[in-house]
């Protein structure tokens, strides 16, 4: 048998038809994430056809972006102050009932970010394929699944049938040598690397992150690197489930039991790229050449090492564009630069060893005057846990809010906006124009990064911050 | 959907490179719960200052654009967020299709499964359209060519059974659901 890639393993287990010259791939899909934003119009279509939910037992939603952070509003103590986000929980909660889909709804202490409840629950497993009508689907990858975003439509197509029509995509490895040095964490890895390939760099493309550094990445940190293949402009990225993997899913609750359970870890044992597997591309970078990344314009390949300065682009509109939405001029250095608000969360860096970081930071210091933080927890589980390990009483002693779990300033849907004109240091990963509220400037960066930010109320090499 | 063979249009061109959907369509506006009425808030922090007034210098909001169905912008349109609501916005803004050089995969997929082409050409043919805003254009799909009014003409790349589907007005769900028995089979053969 020849060589395969681990994409083309999971690929190849899920072609119910293989594609053809005429027709693309009719791919089966084995867990459908659903949540409130990109699902109504699927449901809509649903209804129309008189068509039900194929196979709703492969199907779980949630409630995240649009919905509110506040403790109030969750819990149903005051309405949710964005009218037409209320419709759309209501609208959820109704697909899922009519349609016997299992809803992990507002108030239910398993809800949380569709990326970070699904590891969490044990149903992203290795070898899966794994669809949701949101980009950052890429997360589940880093258990080597095949995980990609897709639109509405697509969303009604698996509901209906349980597959996608899918063209197979090239295959792209990055391979990363050596060891992340001491307070360059996988943000500052993968901004890193979406510096070095593109925005673009990925299209067409599933990613394969590889090698001694990927391979000493905890689970979460791998969720983190995989999470970002979007930003890189392609759909999905995976890493080889191993050791880390396994002891990371044992024992949850969707996770195979007993003697399932080592049947499972053999077959994910043979997930593994094959030597000699051939990709179409291959980039090399070298860990310990990182330092903390951080973005100065308005996509996430506009990035530099925390210690450099806004590039000067000459003759370049799209650049000077960015800049000037920016309010930062070419030349001028990051570090120092003041700033007003700092969000932590999201399904890049929403969960426990992220919020752990921050805390590391912030324990025993303050939130600068003038500078207003908000925590946001992946999900009510990382909250739970936080503070049973009193994660929040460092937050909010510190100065910062913390809040229930949910997208919030990631995507500014639900009223968690930065204003006009402020400076906004986010562990989250897109810096467009306006994601953060309209006229917000955005800046990426690490948990770490961000809470020195917030200590300093300026942009801060967060080295000079880290708890021994 | 309506079958789409050509379209022939005047252009609106954005150069702006990198154009993600938040840019397409804000976030704000996803709460809605049906695809219609979005082209109102098409590139809205474009279209209209902080406090809602529209600004004149922006294309889009210029008079000559008043049915021009299709839009030339820089390499990498639509990246970012797998949203449908940017397709729908476009489409209901009045356009039908979008060139550029290069066109991130998910919008890419959302806008042929609405009858949005998606239109991938040579830097040398974009660099024209780009330089000569409001040409009127001619996009084939029996052919996969886009003509310029100067008579040269380009090919472009469409996944093949997407162009038919445009070309029938075919729901690609309708095939799908044809696989039944082939998922059927599928199923009962996985044994975990
Ligand atoms: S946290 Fe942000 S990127 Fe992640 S799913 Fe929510 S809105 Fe999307």
């Amino acid at each position: 048998m020849s060589a395969k890639t681990l994409f083309e393993k999971v690929w190849e287990q899920h072609q119910v038809v293989p594609e053809s010259a005429d027709t693309p791939a009719v791919l089966y899909i084995d867990l459908h994430l659903v949540h409130e934003v990109t699902s109504p119009q699927a449901f809509s279509v649903l209804r129309a056809q008189n068509l039900k939910v194929r196979r709703p037992d492969r199907v779980l939603a949630t409630m995240d972006h649009s919905t509110p952070t506040d403790p109030d509003e969750v819990f149903g103590r005051v309405p949710i102050k964005v009218e037409s986000a209320a419709r759309q929980v209501k609208e959820l909660e109704k697909n899922c009932r009519e349609f016997g889909i299992e809803l992990h709804g507002l108030d239910r202490d398993t809800r949380g970010i569709v990326h970070v409840i699904g590891p969490e629950l044990g149903a992203t497993q290795p070898g899966k394929t794994i669809v949701c009508g949101d980009s950052h689907t890429a997360t589940h990858g880093a258990f080597g699944a095949l995980a990609f975003g897709i639109g509405t439509t697509e969303v009604g197509h698996v509901l209906a049938t349980q597959c996608l029509l899918q063209r197979r995509p090239k295959t792209l490895a990055i391979e990363v040598t050596g060891k992340l040095r001491p307070g360059v964490t996988a943000k500052d890895l993968i901004l890193a690397i979406i510096g070095e390939i593109g925005v673009s760099g990925g299209t067409g493309y599933v990613i394969e992150y590889r090698g001694s550094a990927i391979e000493a990445l905890s689970m979460e940190e791998r969720m983190t690197v995989c999470n970002m293949s979007i930003e890189a402009g392609a759909r999905a990225g995976m890493i080889a489930p191993d050791e880390t993997t396994f002891a990371y899913l044992k024992g949850r609750r969707f996770a195979p039991q007993g003697k399932a359970w080592d049947e499972a870890v053999a077959r994910w044992r043979e997930l593994k790229t094959d030597p000699g597997a051939q990709f179409d591309r291959v980039v090399s970078i070298d860990a310990s050449k990182l330092e903390p990344m951080i973005s100065y314009g308005t996509h996430p390949g506009m990035v530099v090492p925390i210690s450099g300065k806004v590039p000067e682009v000459a003759n370049d509109p799209v650049h000077a564009k960015a800049l000037n939405y920016m309010g930062l001029n070419g030349g001028e250095p990051m570090v120092g630069k003041p700033i007003q608000v700092v969000f932590i969360g999201s399904c890049t860096n929403g969960r426990l060893s992220d919020l752990e970081l921050a805390a590391g930071v912030l324990k025993g210091r303050k939130v600068a005057s003038g500078v207003r933080m908000l925590v946001v927890p992946g999900s009510q589980q990382v909250k739970r846990e936080a503070e049973r390990l009193g994660l929040d009483k460092i937050f909010t002693e510190a100065g910062a809010q913390w809040r229930e779990s949910g997208c919030s300033m990631c995507i500014g849907m639900n009223g968690d906006t930065a204003a006009r004109g402020e400076y906004a240091v986010s562990t989250s990963n897109r810096n467009f124009e306006g994601r953060q509220g309209a006229g917000a400037r955005t800046l990426l960066a690490s948990p770490a990064t961000a809470a020195a930010a917030a200590i300093a109320g300026k942009i801060a090499d967060p080295r000079a911050y880290l708890p021994n | 959907m309506q079958p789409i063979r050509t379209i022939e249009s005047r252009t609106v061109v954005i150069p702006v490179t990198n154009i993600d959907t938040d840019q397409i369509i804000p976030a704000r506006f996803l709460t809605t719960t049906t695809r219609e009425g979005l082209g109102k808030q098409a590139f809205a922090d474009w279209r209209y200052d902080a406090n809602g007034a529209v600004k004149s210098d922006f294309i889009l909001n210029k008079p000559e654009v008043a049915g021009c169905g299709v839009l030339v912008a820089g390499r990498n349109f639509g990246c970012g967020s797998s949203r449908e609501h940017a397709p729908w916005a476009l489409l209901d803004f009045g356009f039908r299709a979008v060139i550029s050089t290069e066109i991130a995969d998910i919008f890419r997929s959302n806008s042929l499964k609405n009858g949005l082409l998606p239109i991938v050409v040579d830097d040398q043919t974009h660099q024209w359209l780009m330089n000569h805003p409001g040409a009127n254009v001619k996009i084939d799909l029996e052919t996969t060519t886009l003509a310029l009014p100067t008579g040269a003409t380009a090919k472009f790349p469409i996944e093949g059974f997407a162009r038919v589907c445009l070309m029938n007005g075919v729901d690609e769900l309708g095939f799908l659901l044809q696989q039944a028995p082939a998922i059927e089979r599928y199923e009962a053969a996985r044994t975990y």
